[in-house]
């Protein structure tokens, strides 16, 4: 087993070298100099290579490539060419945004979703089983960022009764920060939302034709207690992998939702930093990404080792 | 559904809950300003970006003069100055009282300090050309400074007004980046990048108080988010709003007003002049005759913007009408390719940086074109890349993008800008204009420099960026025009 996981480190550790060097070479190719978009059309040419020297890319590129991997395994992701400020300051003060974002979509998703798909299980073929999986399409169809626009009509234009965008930051209070987060979290979750009943519908029929099902049913338990006692927990567990599965895809619907309603969460970092090239973000971030990417996976690869032993010979 | 008629359905039932937004509005001392840009950094005399003057200019920090809402020249932290009879010599009587926001006084040592530190070998000023006449600078006392230059500069005082040429203080220069400490009437509270901007009134400032306690800068750049928070009441107001096609909704709405004023920002359609076939004079005129200006402003804005005929504001006393130097007349410019050796027109490219402004004029500069024959493909570029390739490589035939700089006809003068433009007549005027004090001879000189670029074609001229500024109602003070990009908060107040 030892050995099994030190190859798999290995590996981990080779296929984030190889990450980063691709990220890196990728980026380095792009045309455009980020000291001359700081600088504008009128720079000088030794303000400009003064801020080049300032920001460190008079260095040959194989050795800001050693830099930049050395700064990557102490912690020091190095300074925004546009913010002047410390990466790793930026990515937490977003994360404040983006991950309360995130949850909150998410506990919106299942709050809609669950129930929905246990009502449409229960009345299964009637009426109200065809309009879940009406909505449950809809909410695949829509796109997020029309969706989140139409709220925005409805509830900020038209009522006043939530901020139309922006975020005021966690200390104007916690109220009004989740206020500003409601909207734009009902928008990411509404696809998730469609998704969950319709795993939580399909699942619960299954469940419910299950021997422990019918003896429950047989005990003389009501219907909806059988659902909810019974059922239920059983009919969860493909609900939960779908939404591990699924905390990605929300992560990258928030880029587009935060733009939306002009949040500064990660995504909108993403967005930025590529449209003002400042390369050494948009680096950091696209490894930040690729190296949860490659975590969840080794974690997923020791698990299916833990589980089954032939694996381990591989 | 498309998004507009999202919006005109929503706007009805938006009218009723509008009524009390107003009524709460005339109690407030503080100002929520929405602008599209955020600035990368507070350091106006770090980068060229225009949303670092918008937010600080005039508010955090100050000059030594400062421009108006008229585009006149006013003292600042200087109350007076003359200029002696050799045209080099000024000296500048400051401001007493004045303190900076960590109570450091105001004195000559940093002006001598900020203008030095423009100059020093390692400063990334971006107009650092502003300070490269001085010769000497010289402190007789605290409250005087006596700037000796090189030689007579015409435009000296007035780039004084630059967010470039602002006056820092030697112990938190360094840190204006990020908590930048000024003389102006607001100071510096909190930053939460991405989002706002807030500000707090200046008690001990030197000049008249302003009227709010605070104003918050947002900064929001999906144009129907822009729309969404004036509508909601979210925002007080949009410096310069990015989704025109809002214009006419927005303007029906009895709490908003909305103006559009002009900028110094020149949009042109940019000529390779150095190559073939656009260093024939015939070829670059049949071009200006195939631009219709009118129907490209009204196709980007869809209300009239001012159209311009060479590299010159209206907003500038100076100015001279030149659009019908080559009115739009496409049977002449058919004509003239004829003449030039293309009775078939020619294929060439037509790059095209991302400003929505450059994008959607690009689009009907290339239908125009057609017409007269010439195929221009259009090329999209991310600004990076058209700054490397276009603006740095000269890699390019035709590219559309605005020049915002105020009096930045010089340019043209300049070797290697990527217009390629090399004729030493006008290069002689330029020097002239640049030596030539007295204001009336040297607006003649611009003149003559207006009507040269224009017969030239160097360039094919097509109009002035517009500044769309949407307020509440009972909002005072937005500035209509642009003749140098700022929002002074000083100037606002509730009515």
């Amino acid at each position: 087993m030892i050995g099994y996981i030190l190859r798999r480190l290995v590996a981990l550790g080779l296929t984030l070298l190889a990450a980063a060097l691709v990220i890196f070479v990728v980026l380095e190719i792009l045309p455009g100099d980020p000291a001359a978009v700081t600088l504008g059309l009128n720079a000088a040419p030794e303000a400009l290579a003064a801020l080049r020297t300032e920001m460190g890319l008079d260095k040959p590129a194989a050795l800001r490539f050693f830099i930049w991997l050395g700064g990557l395994v102490t912690g020091d992701l190095g300074q925004s060419y546009t913010y002047r400020v410390p990466v790793l300051q930026l990515i937490t003060e977003r994360m404040a945004v983006t991950l309360p974002l995130a949850l909150m979509a998410i506990a919106l998703a299942m709050a809609i979703g669950i129930p929905l798909g246990m009502l449409a299980a229960s009345r299964h073929g009637r009426l109200a089983d065809a309009g879940v999986m009406a909505f449950a399409q809809a909410g695949l169809a829509i796109p997020n960022f029309w969706f989140g626009l139409l709220l925005v009509l409805v509830f900020a234009v038209g009522l006043g009764w939530l901020p139309a965008g922006g975020f005021p930051g966690w200390q104007a209070g916690i109220g009004v920060s989740l206020k500003a987060l409601l909207m734009p979290a009902l928008a990411l979750a509404l696809p998730q939302a469609a998704i969950i009943a319709r795993v939580t519908r399909s699942s619960m029929l299954d469940t419910l034709q299950e021997d422990f099902v019918r003896t429950a049913r047989a005990k003389g338990l009501s219907e909806g207690t059988t659902m909810r006692r019974h059922a239920l927990r059983n009919a969860l567990i493909p609900v939960v992998t779908i939404l591990g599965l699924q905390f990605s895809v929300l992560i990258a619907g928030a880029i587009i939702i935060e733009n939306v309603f002009a949040l500064p969460g990660l995504g909108r970092l993403v967005f930025q930093a590529i449209a003002q090239h400042d390369l050494i973000v948009v680096k950091d971030l696209v490894m930040l990404f690729a190296g949860l990417a490659i975590l969840i996976n080794f974690a997923v690869e020791l698990l299916y080792g833990l589980l089954d032993p032939r694996l381990r010979q591989a | 559904m498309t998004r507009r008629e999202l919006l005109a359905g929503a706007g009805l039932a938006a009218l009723a809950a509008q009524l009390p937004v107003v009524a709460l509005a005339q109690a407030k001392d503080s100002v929520t300003i929405a602008q599209t840009l955020e600035p990368p950094t507070l350091d106006p005399t770090s980068g060229a970006a225009q949303a670092i003057r918008e937010v600080t200019l005039q508010n955090i920090f100050e000059g030594l003069v400062k421009i108006d809402r008229t585009g006149k020249l006013q003292p600042c932290l200087a109350e007076s100055w003359q200029i002696a009879d050799d045209n080099v010599t000024y000296r500048f009587k400051l401001r007493q009282g004045a303190k900076f926001h960590d109570d450091t006084p105001f004195t000559s040592e940093q002006v001598k300090f900020s203008f030095e530190r423009a100059v020093a070998a390692d400063s990334t000023n971006a107009q650092r050309q502003l300070f490269t006449p001085i010769a000497e600078i010289t402190t007789p006392d605290p409250a005087t400074v006596v700037i000796k230059l090189k030689q007579p500069t015409a435009n000296f005082l007035f780039g004084l007004a630059w967010g470039d040429a602002v006056i820092v203080a030697p112990a938190t220069a360094a840190n204006n980046k990020t908590n930048p400490v000024g003389t102006g009437p607001f100071k510096f509270v909190r930053w939460n990048r991405g989002d706002r901007l807030e500000l707090a009134r200046n008690d001990s400032y030197w000049g008249e108080k302003p009227a709010l306690a605070k104003a918050v800068f947002r900064f929001m750049s999906d144009p129907q988010a822009q729309v969404a928070a004036l509508r909601a009441g979210d925002v007080d107001a949009h410096t310069n709003l990015s989704a025109p096609e809002a214009v006419p909704q927005l303007k029906a709405d009895p709490k908003l007003k909305v103006t559009i004023g002009g900028t110094e920002g020149e949009t042109v359609l940019g000529i390779n002049n150095a190559k073939p076939p656009f260093d024939n004079l015939k070829v670059r005129q049949a071009i200006a005759h195939a631009l219709d200006r009118k129907t490209i402003a009204l196709g980007v804005y869809g209300f009239d913007v001012n159209l311009i005929g060479s590299h010159f504001s209206p907003l500038h006393p100076a100015y001279v009408d030149l659009t019908g130097t080559y009115p739009y007349d496409p049977a002449k410019a058919k004509a003239l390719l004829a003449e030039a050796g293309f009775p078939n027109g020619f294929n060439c490219t037509l790059k095209l940086p991302p400003p929505s402004y450059a994008r959607r004029s690009g689009e009907i500069v290339a239908a125009l074109l057609a017409q007269v024959g010439i195929n221009a493909a259009i090329e999209p570029l991310e600004f990076p890349q058209w700054l490397e390739r276009v603006f740095r490589n000269k890699d390019y035939d035709l590219s559309i993008i605005a020049h915002t700089e105020p009096l930045d006809i010089d340019i043209y003068a300049r070797d290697g800008y990527y217009f390629q433009y090399k004729d030493p007549s006008f290069k002689e005027l330029i020097a002239k204009i640049a030596v030539t004090l007295p204001e009336a001879e040297r607006n003649e000189l611009y003149k003559q420099a207006q009507r040269k670029l224009a017969q030239d074609a160097v360039n094919g001229f097509l109009f002035i960026l517009p500044k769309i500024t949407v307020a509440n109602a009972a909002l005072e003070g937005m500035w209509t025009d642009w003749p140098l990009p700022v929002t002074p908060l000083a100037e606002l107040r509730w009515r």
